[in-house]
């Protein structure tokens, strides 16, 4: 027997410990936000949950309407004021934050929860506009239970809260083959399907679209992962690893900036076998360069080349993409004999960094312009010069850097090397560009994925010679060999900051990091990567060759269709098997229909076996016998299955 | 918002349907008995499952897309968790304590859950008297419904809406039911301050009700127009509360509460409800009494089962063709 309660819950009051629940819930999901947030939306949304709990607590009433619409006015007004808009990414979600915070203290009955609930939901969602790592993913995975859980507890509110969490784990785990139906199945569409608030992609880091000494520097402390290459085949050797990205021509004195970008068709160069294959999980970083392996012998779709060999995706690079590339690392860049561009990389600023422009106008009497024998002098000046490679050169206070850099202070960093040898090589006649981009990246033993870090951007230098085109010469690798031999951790001196986890000797730890990186790099691909160019692939290899979105939705309708039936039929499996004397006793009743004795709804066993005695005198014993055992089960205290079996095997013998 | 109103109360269903016979014995909710639609809550989810897809797509948001699938997922799944959490019960009606019209009549249903799961929060509703239960596995609970009452008569429990929306609130499964549970209703007893009658009506007496004049009966606490004749003056002195004495007579054995002797100008049910009041106060006092009612007459007697008797007759009065007849 159980207990009656006289109210529905859908108006009783809420009750202290769903509302506990319901809140714990709410803390979850916005959680990760507070490090993003302003101060003082935390301060309010802390303030709001604290009150309300008092109040809940010591029953005193909710407060007065006026002060919370006037509450909502000051808040919007905060919010316009620290963000200068209320819409956008980082405004929206402060506001949605502070008006559920206010709408708690409005919170009374079962709609006004399920107003919060649904809310919640959605800031759960809002986390992923910021990340959308496995642990933030297993977070909201628990944020979700937990709401859902209050759910639970809101229809259920005499139960134990470990039941309702129960309950909401059972309906998560139910719902997860559907929900992998759905992600793999709904037919994907590239977004955005309208416009993006402005500051929908800020705080990624990468590469930037101008060089000044500091920039590199800066982003080789960062640990993040830049993109992650998969071979097919052997690997090229770790010194032919440069990652092109962005061409700088023009420098202004103390910036490198990129020229004009002419787009040519597809530039020409001798490439030297061997080539190798490999496809390219780049992160997103905002801007419109694809990395490759120098030189480049093939476009990824919606890309296109520029006379510089950069490759430039169309749109910007604002989710991971993957594109697979074809690369020469020996080739004979022969493309470029326009005067124009050898005019451009020939510029200098006016009236700036006079020595070196005088070493260099030396350099050109005495070698008679040879562009081989200067560049071989260059090297040799920094190799033998006393130059020392350092993340934290001391500052440049003149405005002739360059000059102070290469008759003083000769400690520098990639940028400072490649900058001051391509004016070194201008001033000589030679013309010269500066690349960015990547030099090197650790292997992954766990996947073998080459993983490509920020703390790997490096520049180098392009010059031009008429009989080999442009070559490479990195003035960095002949200052530290080592940078290119086995990557930054070496290169730098001891006791200089570069990001822990680079210069770490403890193997297990690099073990584990390896391990968690396998790990992210499928998740990338399978989850955060599955976009509409993945979905194709992956329905071509079930072998849904060019699947429309009709067909699509059709398979998706099956599919769903088959998980519930399965579902259904498991969950609704225990209604239909009931009591196991009842099931011996309908079929007992059913031998007496067929044989036109029905039994009335309302009939008890006693009563019924006496009427079919009267009915059928000759099986009146055994029909007394099957209906008193079968009350005596039914009734009686607890049967044991030796009862049940001698009631089947009583009705199985019963023959009219 | 209508809808929810319109299945709430199930007014919908009772302008399609016509009204259904009790159903007698065991009431079996079998699947086809079950009904399900999405509450208001369960749409206003959709919609946000909606906005959350749509923001998935505009920012490409991999796992906004498995959040809105997972969600996607525990609302179909919830389908059948509301749906079996009502289906496959089995009604029995309990009692009905008899009640006079203007209270409330108390029916009692055992809802018994054969499974092996536990159901929760079933919630009864008899045009808004509700009740609600949790049913453990293989167990019985036993819900009582309050329903005002106004007339007189054998009241029929009616049609009681058995719903849930367990577990998520987001959908609601309900079934009808028409049990055959009546309650039977005694007439409202009438509050005129005029005594009952207090003699056999052809004997022209008019003796005190409880008391003729003859043989000294007990004593009772004094009521106002009891005559200071029949004050027990030395007991109460003894006692403290006055206390009037009691005489069983002649007139007091053959007392008899008669239809035909009412005022002109009363109707049937006024009628009915001073008769009522009548048996009551007879009942309390222990005295016996007939009673004549157009085409019923019970014949003279004492006691609780008298007394019933006698109620019963009045509540279900209407029944005889008699009646109306002054």
């Amino acid at each position: 027997m159980s207990t009656t309660a006289a109210t529905s819950p859908r108006t009783a009051p809420l009750g202290f410990g769903n509302l506990a629940w319901l809140l714990a819930g709410l803390a979850l999901a916005a959680a990760p936000h507070t490090e993003r947030l302003p101060l003082w939306i935390t301060t309010i949304a802390l303030i709001m949950v604290g009150w309300r709990i008092y109040l809940a607590w010591s029953g005193h009433p909710l407060p007065r309407k006026w002060l919370l619409v006037a509450f909502v006015g000051a808040c919007l007004l905060g919010v316009y004021i620290t963000f200068s808009t209320i819409f956008g990414r980082d405004a929206g979600v402060s506001l949605l934050i502070v008006f559920l915070s206010l709408k708690l203290m409005e919170m009374k009955g079962y709609r006004d929860v399920y107003v919060v609930m649904f809310l919640a939901y959605f800031i759960a969602l809002t986390n992923f506009f910021y990340s959308q790592t496995i642990p933030t993913a297993s977070l909201m995975m628990v944020t979700v239970l937990m709401i859902t859980a209050s759910l639970v507890s809101f229809q259920a509110p005499s139960r134990r809260h470990l039941d309702n969490l129960k309950t909401g784990g059972m309906l998560l785990a139910q719902a997860a083959p559907l929900m992998l139906l759905l992600f793999f199945l709904f037919p994907r569409v590239q977004g955005p399907l309208w416009g993006l608030p402005q500051d929908t992609y800020s705080g990624v880091t990468g590469l930037s679209d101008s060089m000044t000494p500091g920039n590199i520097s800066q982003l080789t402390q960062s640990d993040a992962v830049a993109f992650r290459a998969k071979f097919e085949g052997a690997m090229p050797p770790r010194r032919q690893l440069y990652w092109r990205g962005p061409v700088f021509w023009n420098y202004d004195g103390r910036t490198w900036r990129p020229g004009d970008l002419r787009m040519r068709g597809p530039y020409k160069f001798e490439g030297v076998e061997p080539h190798y294959d490999y496809s390219i999980t780049l992160e997103p970083h905002n801007r419109n360069w694809l990395f490759a392996l120098e030189l480049a012998a093939t476009i990824p779709p919606r890309a296109r080349v520029t006379a510089d060999y950069q490759l430039l995706s169309i749109p910007q690079v604002r989710s991971r993409m993957r594109y697979e590339m074809r690369s020469f690392p020996n080739y004979k860049a022969v493309d470029t004999d326009n005067d124009e561009d050898l005019d451009a990389a020939l510029a200098l600023p006016l009236g700036t960094n006079p020595r070196t422009l005088e070493l260099g106008r030396r350099w050109e009497k005495e070698t008679r312009g040879d562009a081989d024998t200067i560049i071989a002098r260059g090297l040799e000046l920094f190799r033998n010069g006393g130059y020392r490679y350092t993340l934290e050169p001391p500052l440049l206070t003149t405005p002739h850097t360059v000059d102070e850099f290469i008759f003083d202070s000769k400690l520098g960093f990639c940028e400072h090397y490649s900058g001051a040898f391509a004016i070194l090589m201008r001033s000589a006649g030679v013309p010269a560009r500066i690349v960015t981009g990547y030099l090197g990246g650790d292997v992954n033993p766990i996947d073998d994925q080459l993983i490509v870090r920020q703390s790997d951007a490096h520049a180098w230098v392009e010059v031009w010679t008429d009989a080999g085109g442009w070559q490479r010469v990195d003035p960095t690798a002949v200052v530290v060999p080592v940078r290119v031999e086995s990557g930054i951790a070496q290169a730098v001196p001891a006791g200089q900051a570069v990001p822990f986890m680079v210069r770490t000797d403890r193997l297990w730890l690099l073990k584990m990091r390896y391990n968690i990186e396998a790990m992210a790099h499928k998740w990338n691909i399978w989850v955060l990567g599955y976009n509409p160019e993945r979905q194709r692939e992956m329905l071509s290899f079930i072998g849904m060759d060019a699947a429309s979105w009709q067909s699509l939705a059709l398979a998706l309708f099956w599919g769903v269709a088959g998980v519930v039936a399965m579902l259904s039929l498991w969950l609704l499996r225990r209604l239909r098997l009931d009591d196991p004397v009842q099931r011996q006793w309908r079929r007992f009743c059913n031998k007496l229909g067929r044989a036109g004795l029905a039994r009335a709804p309302s009939e008890g066993p006693i009563d019924f076996g006496e009427r079919a005695a009267t009915r059928f005198p000759q099986h009146a014993a055994q029909v007394r016998g099957i209906s008193t055992l079968y009350s005596e089960l039914r009734y009686g205290p607890q049967a044991d299955r030796g009862d049940i079996s001698r009631l089947a095997k009583l009705i199985s013998g019963f023959r009219l | 918002m209508n809808l929810d109103r319109i299945l709430r109360y199930s007014q919908l269903y009772n302008l399609l349907m016509p009204k259904k016979e009790p159903e007698p014995g065991v009431i079996f909710l079998s699947q086809r008995r079950v009904y399900i639609l999405p509450t208001r809550q369960g749409l206003t989810f959709s919609l946000a499952l909606l906005v959350m897809l749509l923001g998935s797509i505009n920012y490409n948001l991999s796992l906004g897309y498995l959040l809105t699938f997972l969600l996607t997922g525990v609302g179909i799944v919830s389908i059948l968790h509301t749906f079996r959490n009502l289906a496959h019960l089995y009604i029995s009606p309990g009692r009905a304590e008899a009640v006079f019209a203007g209270d409330d009549a108390h029916y009692q249903l055992h809802i018994e859950n054969r499974s092996r799961h536990e159901r929760f929060a079933i919630l009864l509703n008899r045009g808004g008297a509700l009740a609600q239960c949790d049913i453990r596995a293989q167990g019985t609970a036993s819900v009582t419904l309050d329903i005002p009452t106004t007339k007189r008569g054998l009241m029929p429990v009616g049609r009681v809406t058995l719903d849930t929306r367990y577990p998520l609130g987001l959908l609601r499964a309900w079934s009808y039911i028409s049990p055959d549970l009546n309650c039977l209703v005694y007439p409202k007893p009438d509050n005129a301050r005029l005594p009952p009658p207090q003699a056999e009506a052809d004997s022209g007496d008019t003796i005190a009700l409880g008391s003729g004049t003859d043989d000294f009966f007990g004593l009772r606490p004094y009521q106002s127009g009891d005559s200071p004749r029949h004050i027990a003056w030395k007991a109460s002195m003894r006692e403290g509360p006055l206390l009037t004495k009691q005489f069983s007579g002649r007139a007091a054995a053959q007392l008899w509460f008669n239809w035909k002797d009412l005022p002109y100008g009363l109707d049937a049910e006024a009628r009915l409800s001073r008769l009522t009041r009548w048996v009551l106060l007879a009942n309390a006092r222990g005295i016996a009494f007939g009673l004549r009612l157009p085409g019923v007459e019970i014949p003279m007697g004492f006691g609780e089962a008298h007394g019933l008797a006698c109620l019963r007759e009045l509540a279900l009065h209407e029944n005889h063709p008699e009646a109306g007849k002054a």
